[in-house]
């Protein structure tokens, strides 16, 4: 649908950058840009991140959700994110869709964790369903009872991001930096990350397929305008992020506070 | 048990309870139930200075976080540690226990807040 078109219907416009690659820390900075200093609507997508990365929530305590030695000695880069919610690794098999919106975007939409959370999961049921029994359970997107994407919010006045890191795929092992988290949703039922996650290649057929799904999704509520990512530098958005990453002697200070 | 109708509100989902020139700050229990379970508070420093309607803190729950505003203009006097180390008093008792900061009022309270009739009808 054209800029016109969108006049005519209504639909608010949401400006839609693809990236590939896209280092998480320095896509969390650009979110945190268009969030607080922007006013327009955003989807951004990304696929993959260049390592594996452990990307905790606003709160997260490394001693409580992250094997520090093991994550030292491998040299696991560990981010702090402006956002809620629990801990996740990426990779480059991460598939990354966020989006940022203003209050008027979604029409009744009530600027809460929970609504903005339901309004999401009719957006992925939409885009997924057909591949197997997709629910939002608790907070989660699952087939069945497997959890394959982890997602986060940050609430406003008057705008709200909601970002998902969906497991395309992922290396088995690297699970292993993680703990079992001290709040985990009811479903989970104290099962390993093995027996918890699933992989969405098992149920998609293509990277492609999903994002195509997604956008078709996202287009029944908006008028998608395509943005190249280095044309968002030339918008000259001030904002100093507060998505960090920690230092190693912050890690091993966390370390030591456990063995005390 | 707290008299809610001896609160002043804010649109943003605050409560203050007044006495001399501090303000008791917490967040209502409408708010707290949208939240949802709160599991981490970042408030001011005791010793800062807030503005009215400015951002002064954050509230996480369990899958998001959202501002803290500050209702009026003043110098914060006390942090509640309580809720610091527990944050689940804020759901728990959003208006007793789960108090957020006090806050010593410079100048007159806004003009704008809500007494518990309006505070309801926002709600309604």
């Amino acid at each position: 649908m054209n800029l016109h078109n969108a006049k005519k219907t209504a639909l608010p416009i949401m400006n839609l950058v693809k990236m590939q690659g896209v280092p998480i820390l320095d896509q969390l900075h650009l979110e945190e840009r268009l969030l607080r200093s922007d006013f327009k609507n955003w989807c951004i997508l990304n696929v993959g991140t260049p390592q594996p990365t452990i990307v905790m929530g606003v709160s997260g305590k490394p001693s409580e959700l992250v094997n520090i030695k093991s994550v030292i000695y491998n040299q696991v880069p560990v981010i702090r994110r402006f956002t809620g919610g629990g801990t996740v690794i990426v990779d480059k098999e991460t598939i990354f869709v966020t989006l940022i919106c203003s209050r008027e975007a979604v029409p009744l939409l009530n600027l809460y964790p929970q609504p903005i959370m339901s309004w999401t999961g009719t957006l992925y049921h939409d885009a997924l369903s057909d591949f197997g029994k997709f629910h939002l359970r608790e907070n989660d997107y699952v087939f069945n009872n497997l959890k394959f994407g982890g997602n986060a919010q940050s609430i406003t006045k008057n705008r709200w991001i909601h970002h998902t890191s969906f497991l395309w795929d992922y290396d088995v092992k690297n699970m292993d930096y993680l703990k079992h988290p001290p709040r985990s949703p009811k479903y989970r039922l104290e099962r390993s990350h093995e027996e918890f996650l699933c992989k969405m290649k098992y149920f998609v057929p293509s990277k492609l397929i999903f994002i195509e799904k997604t956008l078709n999704s996202l287009q029944k509520h908006f008028v998608l305008r395509p943005i190249q990512a280095d044309d968002i530098n030339a918008l000259n958005i001030p904002y100093a992020p507060s998505s960090r990453l920690l230092t190693k002697e912050e890690l091993e200070k966390e370390l030591l506070s456990t063995t005390a | 048990m707290t008299d809610l109708t001896a609160l002043s509100y804010t649109s943003e989902h605050e409560w203050i309870a007044l006495d001399g020139d501090v303000a008791t700050v917490g967040i209502t229990d409408f708010a707290a139930e949208k939240l949802g379970d709160v599991v981490f508070v970042d408030l001011p420093a005791a010793g800062s200075a807030v503005t009215a309607g400015d951002v002064c803190g954050e509230i996480e729950s369990t899958k998001s976080v959202g501002e803290l505003y500050a209702p009026l203009d003043g110098t914060v006097v006390e942090v509640n540690d309580a809720v610091v180390d527990d944050p689940s008093l804020v759901n728990a008792d959003p208006f007793g226990d789960g108090w957020l900061v006090k806050i010593r009022l410079d100048g007159d309270l806004p003009a704008d807040l809500l007494d518990r009739a309006a505070y309801e009808d926002l709600t309604a």
